[in-house]
């Protein structure tokens, strides 16, 4: 009987193992948060952040470049301060500082290293070495910020700043990690996959205090940092500079393409700041400022900014007007029975080439409502439907009303009125006709452009009827590697013949036309058409734009300048400072240059100004 | 007296491979947990035998000599002497408050030279032997009283005198010997009584007194329904049920003041700890968190030999002593950890078996012994890696690193199978 008693006590050894055996499956192979615990408990994650590629003009000047600087780490367990005083004033940070930054790494980890102290110079590194050996615990890591060699192209260049919250939580690849930095806008933020290289990981075992251990599983998951890859851009930073200087004490916009390339040479966004302010410790300082001044420097206004193209967009329906049939050179209109006024100009003999060389309000009005009429539908409502329809089809070629895939992040679309969209204005099919909606003749009422946009257009005019996409960046990393659609010309759908007439008349509204005298450059044939965009906010936009030489054009232009009236005295005589410089290389009418660069017109811009921010004390003067 | 031959045959050889391929894997599992991947020391270093590794390789080297004595004893030397090694193993027990050493914070040590030795580990044979010989007695009968009162004290003394020194984990060990005793004739209700008494135990600290009212009332209730009608009418069955929940609850009340004001303030850490895995993980609850984390992180194979994290860098306090089971299943895994359990589990039925073979009753007692100090150590150490028994500084046989230890469970063992190998030669009574 006794003898039965081994197989009770045994079955209740089992009965344990058992027991064991169950809660050892779930600790080993059912549960994997172990693993993860035992990975964080001493598997030390080291990132490397490669250096961010560099920025070069188009002649391989360097634009942007990386300054190193240093960040303070504390392993808490480690850390010993004796004499908190001494080392606050070694660091020259307060009391209160220490306290709490010791507190979160406290908190963060006992033997993690957590940032202390960020960005120190390589100036202020070499006063706190020495110091800092008698405080265990601290350590040195690099890391860099960007650095600007010219105070120009701040707008289009865009800045660096750690990411925020929002992009740390939408991030798709889950790359970005708190505290890391990356490109918020213009280039900075298109180019960021390529500029940021790739993030090298190494795997270090650590021990139960935090000492290093050697390589995790032999360094086979390390990864080797990958630097980022530098951008060759299309912009001239002379050119830019220059450009800069005109647009000082003003509000408004520059864009100068390469037509044959669609190369952005200058893209001046006005008023600017100075893009070092938005680097380093002080970062959040300015940007605070520079975000609540009411003439908002830090956007980018070029591919942004939403004008009326006014009556540069004559030539926009000039050029659909005689593809569609309707207009020849030889079509005259004259002023009598239009409800646009006009200046005072010869009209003996009002054709095609005149109205543009005066910039003839009439004929263009007379011209739109033919283009809009001439169809068969049965009234006036539904022609002008049909007509409109047609026309629009035409104009979009022109890139309105859409984006032209510029390299940026912030380009808008514009707007570009067709059928369906006054449909929507009035209520209702035929609703609505030529009486209605005129002003488009002239580049006003619903029309909304952007400055690149009219650069473009420029562009496409030069072209005598295409254009490429216009960029920033004519290479990436060493390769030079450019998209295949900024190397891809897109034909406009207006025959290369319509063109001619439409430059002799812009060379002759420079010549003896609408521009004035300082818009004339005495040695360069330039085609220009100026235009005045009318807006809600107080005295007219001046804007302009050209193309230059009209033989063989080198670079082609649209200058906005906010509030400061007609086109012909602001926008042309700086194009034409701007041309002279790119094709001369220098500027000979030194009167009229300095006479642009002093010139403000700030005091017709009407933006709510709020006197507690001292926006001039860093906005670029 | 016997041939060396004739020695060979008898020793239980399978016994004398398994007690070999675990003091193997503990060694190797030492080895691991000082191992330094980038100065691996070798065997033939000086300072290797400063290291755990290389002590115990030590100890290793003199459990031999050990077994060899112990097998150039008579073997008649165990049973007449039991009395005596016990006497002895008592003094030093009640001397050691006034001539011990402390190491690692437990006042339990003799040190002589170099050497330091725990007394209690060894009075655990010295127990089972003096047990054996008084059950071998053929006028004792368990089920009497008396004879149940005089194993008892046999048991307790020693107990009363580690406790007194304050090693209340060595001295639960001896609660083992209930499987001794039940072998030998303890009536079944005994152990019965025991294990229900634990599990009251630890209900009591899950649970709420309601939760436990109400499920004694669920089953008594199922208890009524399930027997014969005819003893249902008898008022005696729900009396007797009545007074059972009564006990049972002031037991269980009592269990509440017992851990809060009984139990030591560490003793009621580790309680805590184990009721709540998440209690105070980087204080209190560090210990069985990070050994969690070691075990946990092995997965179905492990990290390979060599290859742990957790252990090698020190993530686990006492992890050569007590911890060894986190360095096995970190690198050998589920697998591994199951390997060990089992092979465990058949050494404990192969010396069950062979404790059944023997015609002497001392011996077949003296073997329920070792097994069941064995297997109390196998349930407390492991059951504490993982989280599912409270800590206790129990080392696991064979594998923990240390002296004591080695030396201590080699001579339980090997006494047992010295006296197995002389199975022909014993007079069964």
């Amino acid at each position: 009987m006794l003898e039965g008693r081994r197989f009770i006590i045994f079955l209740f050894f089992v009965f344990i193992g058992l027991i064991f055996l169950g809660k050892l499956f779930f600790l080993q192979v059912m549960d994997d948060s172990y693993e993860k615990a035992a990975d964080n408990n001493a598997i030390r994650k080291i990132i490397q952040v490669p250096f961010r590629g560099e920025v070069y003009d188009r002649k391989g000047k360097l634009i942007v470049y990386n300054t190193p600087v240093y960040d303070l780490y504390v392993t808490p367990r480690k850390a010993i301060v004796k004499d908190t005083n001494q080392f606050c004033s070694l660091l020259g940070i307060t009391k209160g500082y220490f306290d709490t930054t010791m507190r979160q790494a406290w908190s963060y980890s006992r033997v993690k290293p957590s940032i202390f102290l960020k960005h120190l110079s390589k100036e202020d590194f070499a006063k706190i070495q020495d110091g800092l050996v008698d405080y265990p615990g601290f350590s040195m890591t690099t890391s860099a910020f960007r650095t600007y060699q010219s105070r120009a192209l701040s707008n289009a260049l865009g800045y660096v700043a750690e990411i925020n919250t929002n992009s740390l939580n939408d991030q798709k690849d889950d790359y970005y990690r708190q505290g890391d930095y990356v490109g918020i806008s213009g280039l900075e933020a298109f180019y960021e996959e390529v500029l940021r290289g790739q993030r090298g990981v190494k795997y270090r075992m650590v021990n139960s205090n935090g000492v290093e251990k050697g390589e995790f599983k032999n360094g086979k998951l390390d990864v080797s940092p990958v630097a980022g890859q530098n951008l060759l851009t299309s912009i001239d930073i002379q050119l830019q500079e220059y450009a800069d200087s005109l647009m000082m004490h003003k509000v408004g916009s520059v864009v100068a393409i390469e037509p044959r390339t669609g190369e952005v040479l200058t893209m001046v966004s006005a008023p600017s700041y100075d893009p070092s302010l938005l680097t380093g410790r002080n970062f959040s300082k300015y940007y605070r400022v520079l975000a609540l001044d009411p003439l908002k420097p830090l956007i980018n206004r070029p591919p942004s900014a939403y004008y009326r193209p006014g009556s540069t967009f004559k030539l926009v329906q000039a050029l659909v007007g005689m593809q569609m049939g309707i207009l020849t050179p030889a079509s005259v209109f004259t002023h009598a029975g239009a409800p646009v006024k006009c200046h005072s100009h010869n009209t003996a003999h009002n054709d095609l080439h005149n109205a543009i060389q005066w910039s003839c309000n009439p004929y263009f009005y007379h011209a739109f409502r033919k283009i809009l009429y001439d169809n068969t539908q049965g009234n006036t409502f539904e022609r002008s439907a049909q007509g409109l329809q047609r026309w629009s089809e035409l104009v979009a070629n022109f890139g309105f009303g859409r984006k032209l895939g510029i390299d940026l992040g912030n380009e808008k679309k514009g707007n570009l009125p067709d059928a369906a969209y006054y449909n929507k204005v009035y209520k209702g099919d035929h609703t609505w006709k030529f009486s209605n909606i005129y002003s488009l003749s002239i580049g006003e009422g619903e029309l909304v452009v952007s400055p690149l946009k009219m650069a473009n257009f420029a562009a496409i005019i030069a072209n005598r009827g295409w254009y490429i996409p216009p960029h920033l960046v004519k290479g990436v990393g060493d390769k030079k590697s450019i998209d295949p659609f900024y190397k891809t010309p897109v034909s406009v759908g207006v025959d290369a013949k319509y063109f001619t007439v439409v430059h002799q008349g812009m060379q002759d509204a420079v010549a003896h036309g609408t521009v004035g005298q300082e818009g004339k450059i005495p040695d360069i044939v330039m085609c220009g058409k100026t235009g005045t965009s009318q807006n809600q906010k107080g005295k007219d936009h001046s804007v302009f734009i050209a193309f230059a030489p009209r033989d063989n054009p080198k670079i082609a232009i649209a200058v906005f300048v906010e509030n400061a009236g007609f086109g012909g005295f602001a926008a042309a005589p700086i194009a034409s400072l701007i041309i002279e410089k790119y094709l001369k290389g220098r500027v000979d009418r030194k009167q009229i240059e300095t006479k642009f660069m002093n010139m403000s017109y700030l005091a017709n811009v009407t933006y709510r100004r709020n006197p507690k921010i001292h926006v001039d004390s860093v906005v670029k003067k | 007296m016997t041939e060396k031959g004739t020695l060979k045959g008898k020793l239980d050889w399978l016994t004398v491979a398994l007690y070999a391929l675990f003091v193997l894997l503990g060694w190797m599992s030492v080895y691991s947990a000082v191992y330094n991947p980038e100065a691996p020391l070798w065997i033939f270093d000086a300072s290797f035998y400063t290291s755990n590794a290389g002590k115990q390789l030590i100890w290793i080297g003199t459990s031999l000599i050990l077994i060899l004595l112990i097998f150039a004893l008579d073997f008649r030397f165990f049973e007449s002497f039991a009395l005596i090694i016990y006497a002895s193993f008592m003094v030093l027990l009640l001397l050691v408050p006034f001539l011990g050493v402390t190491i690692n914070g437990s006042h339990s040590w003799f040190k002589f030279g170099g050497v330091t030795i725990q007394p209690a580990e060894f009075s655990k044979t010295a127990t089972a032997l003096l047990l054996a010989k008084y059950l071998n007695d053929p006028l004792v009968n368990l089920s009497k009283f008396k004879n149940l009162w005089i194993a008892a004290a046999i048991i307790a003394l020693p107990m009363l005198l580690i406790i007194g020194s304050n090693e209340t984990g060595s001295a639960l060990v001896f609660a083992s010997f209930i499987i001794l005793l039940y072998r030998e004739g303890l009536p079944g209700e005994y152990p019965g009584l025991f294990i229900g008494l634990i599990t009251l135990f630890v209900s009591s600290l899950l649970l709420s007194p309601l939760t436990i009212l109400i499920s004694l009332l669920v089953f008594s209730i199922l208890f009524i329904l399930l027997i014969p009608i005819y003893q249902q009418r008898m008022p005696q069955t729900y009396v007797r049920i009545g007074m059972a929940i009564t006990v049972i609850m002031v037991i269980s009340t009592l269990v509440d003041w017992l851990v809060n004001h009984v139990l030591q303030e560490h003793q009621r850490n580790r309680i805590k700890v184990l009721l709540d895995p998440s209690f105070d993980t980087r204080g209190l609850g560090y210990q069985v968190t990070q050994s969690k984390i070691a075990i946990g992180s092995g997965g179905w194979f492990g990290k390979g030999y060599l290859g742990g994290t957790q252990t090698k860098f020190d993530f686990v306090p006492e992890q050569s002593t007590d911890f060894i089971f986190c360095t096995i299943g970190e690198e050998f895994g589920f697998f591994g950890v199951a390997m060990v359990l089992i092979l465990f589990l058949f050494f404990l039925w192969r010396l069950l078996f062979l404790a059944d073979q023997q015609r002497s009753r001392f011996v077949r007692a003296y073997g329920y012994g070792v097994v069941g100090i064995l297997f109390f150590h196998f349930l407390v150490n492991i059951g504490m890696t993982i989280g599912l028994m409270p800590i206790m500084g129990i080392p696991l046989p064979f594998f923990s690193y240390g002296g004591s230890s080695l030396w201590s469970f080699t001579i339980l063992l090997f006494i047992f199978l010295k006296l197995d190998s002389h199975r022909a030669d014993m007079l069964s009574r």
